[in-house]
């Protein structure tokens, strides 16, 4: 999962032209099979992780918190937990957290890199300078040193990942959207807003933003894909959700030492933290031809 | 020209590099508590605190305590570790090399599969082959890291085939690689998420390469098609997949920890992790440094290769 590349890949996509407004955008990224695909486990793990602290304790039987048997017993469908917690029902529990945090993560980071992307883009060069240095500084960073380095100083708090992953987002999307940017402001009906005096704010928000949506797009879910398998990381390594929270990346932390007697506590947090971001993944990747599409026609 | 570029982005990299150490520095002034008091507990003598104080500056005003700690940076004195009690630069040493041969592994592996595969995809696209490789990498390029590790330990350590060993356990002082074994792994996975970005990458641009017309000439001409691949088609797709490649090294550097805490390789990556959980701030600084240093000299060659890869400016330097 690397950061700095796009997992778009242009070649080999032949769909024919067609009108090029938003709606067009998702008509022709929905007619790829990989989308369909996407979209199908995107939605199934997604209706687990919405649905499933509902059914909760009326489903199995206990809360995500509560004691149900001995550790590591095969009691009820999937047994039970290091400390003796039923697993359905911590996996059931544990996956709106997880969405809930990268959801947010990935929001901040889009609008706080969308605005500081679109201002860099239209102002006086020394500003637009000075924004972009300042972006290479904090790419200079890995993500994830990053991210460590805010715990250690502010502790493992939820707000405080939501914030970190936001803001190490924020420059990579900035860095999109500048580009995206500069090659809609030299457009004609650009100038022609400029000469009635509209504000320039009014002019980024009403005449530029509709016509980077598809870069943005592409941009969110590249983000959220990114954000999921960050935030499930930091609990995996101990530093994000805390104990006794049931959340996916915690549980394989937990589960670990026991995957020989008993692997479904690693096994079902895994999988479907895989289905997600492969899903996501497909869903961006499609995205992504369809937009590359529409704009190739201009 | 190219001489210019390369010594303007060198200067670029090292301030990068001294804003990068002003906010690792800072990041410990917004800790609460005495850093002394961290190292030494609770029972500590007031003599000992103050004694201790003043070996670690901590009586000098703040610029001159960040000049000296980035000054014990170039001198290989990282600060004093308050789990061990002892310096940071003795805790993290062997680590250091760990981690590097993990990675110089991973590398090694992971450079040449990616851009053979990333060729054979290109030159069978469309092919059965050609979606096997593209479906697989886009699979592999969308999970998290620890996610293929723990994929990999159920498949051949512990669920399914038992015959590779899921956790480092070398004694500590013993170098990694006398036991190889305990290295498959761990580099497996790192393998298995940087090839990816690489294989895209070159499938890429050999699809593009291919239907250049300088190809279609050498074809023209009755070039045999293996002299037009790897004489005339290859070369030129190496460029952008340079800078993929370093891209991905750089990566390396951060994503590394992630790996090393599933495997409990005795890494940087580990101590690392160790360090955050502890709030062990002296550790997590000079780690944090290492890597950050690592990230941007790498993303600096990557930036050179590309200046240097960059036909217009070549042509531009022979005027």
């Amino acid at each position: 999962m690397s950061t700095n590349n796009t997992p778009t890949d242009m070649a080999g996509s032949a769909i024919d032209d067609e009108v090029s407004s938003a709606p067009g955008l998702f008509r022709r990224m929905m007619r790829q099979k990989q989308a369909r695909i996407g979209a199908v486990l995107t939605g199934i793990v997604l209706l687990v992780a919405l649905v499933g602290p509902l059914l909760l304790p009326w489903a199995t039987g206990f809360t995500s918190t509560s004691f149900s048997g001995r550790p590591f017993q095969p009691d009820g469908i999937f047994g039970t937990d290091n400390l003796g917690r039923d697993i359905l029902s911590r996996f059931l529990d544990g996956g709106l957290r997880l969405l809930a945090y990268a959801a947010l993560a990935t929001a901040l980071g889009m609008v706080v890199g969308v605005v500081i992307g679109m201002a860099a883009a239209y102002s006086r060069p020394w500003l637009d300078n000075l924004i972009m240095r300042s972006n290479d500084v904090l790419l200079a960073l890995p993500q994830l040193v990053f991210a460590l380095l805010a715990i250690t100083v502010l502790g493992p708090k939820g707000w405080v990942l939501v914030t970190v992953i936001g803001i190490t987002h924020a420059p990579r999307v900035a860095r999109v959207t500048r580009s995206a940017t500069a090659s809609v402001i030299t457009e004609d009906f650009v100038r022609a807003s400029e000469m009635y005096a509209v504000p320039k704010w009014k002019i980024l928000l009403k005449d530029v933003l509709p016509n980077i949506t598809g870069p943005l797009m592409v941009e969110l879910g590249l983000r959220m894909t990114y954000s999921i398998g960050f935030v499930a990381a930091l609990s995996f390594l101990g530093l994000g959700m805390q104990p006794p929270t049931a959340d996916w990346g915690l549980m394989i932390n937990e589960n670990r030492i026991a995957l020989t007697v008993q692997p479904w506590g690693v096994i079902l947090p895994v999988v479907a933290i895989a289905i997600l971001t492969v899903g996501t993944n497909l869903l961006t990747d499609s995205l992504a031809r369809a937009s590359a599409n529409l704009n190739a026609g201009e | 020209m190219i001489l210019k570029l390369v010594s303007r982005r060198l200067l670029v990299s090292v301030l990068i590099l001294l804003v990068v150490s002003i906010m690792v520095f800072v990041a410990t002034l917004l800790l609460p508590g005495d850093p002394a008091q961290a190292v030494l507990g609770q029972q500590a003598t007031p003599e000992r605190l103050e004694a201790l104080r003043e070996q670690m500056n901590l009586n000098d005003p703040v610029v001159m305590r960040y000049l000296s700690w980035l000054g014990g940076l170039f001198t290989g004195n990282f600060g004093y570790s308050a789990a061990t009690a002892g310096p940071v630069s003795a805790l993290i040493g062997e680590r250091i090399t760990a981690s590097l041969v993990l990675m110089g592994i991973a590398a090694v592996i992971s450079i040449p599969v990616g851009i053979i595969v990333g060729t054979y995809s290109a030159l069978r696209r469309g092919r059965f082959a050609d979606h096997v490789a593209t479906t697989t990498s886009l699979v592999l390029a969308a999970m998290p890291e620890f996610v293929i590790g723990i994929v990999m330990i159920t498949l051949f350590s512990t669920t399914v085939f038992k015959i590779l060993p899921s956790v480092t356990l070398a004694p500590p002082g013993e170098p990694v690689w006398n036991y190889p074994l305990q290295l498959v792994l761990p580099a497996l996975t790192l393998v298995l998420v940087v090839t990816p970005y690489i294989v895209r990458m070159m499938r890429a641009t050999m699809i593009e390469v291919l239907d250049s017309g300088f190809v279609e000439m050498a074809r023209l001409k009755g070039v045999p098609e293996r002299t037009v691949i790897l004489r005339h088609a290859v070369p030129h797709a190496l460029g952008p997949v340079a800078q993929v490649v370093a891209i991905q090294l750089a990566w390396m550097a951060g994503g590394v920890v992630v790996i090393e805490f599933l495997f409990r390789y005795p890494g940087i990556g580990q101590a690392l992790v160790d360090a955050v959980s502890n709030r062990d701030v002296q550790v997590v600084q000079a780690i944090s440094m290492l890597i950050a240093a690592a990230y941007i000299v790498v993303n600096l060659l990557a930036d050179i290769v590309g200046i240097a890869t960059n036909p217009k400016l070549r042509t531009e330097s022979a005027r």
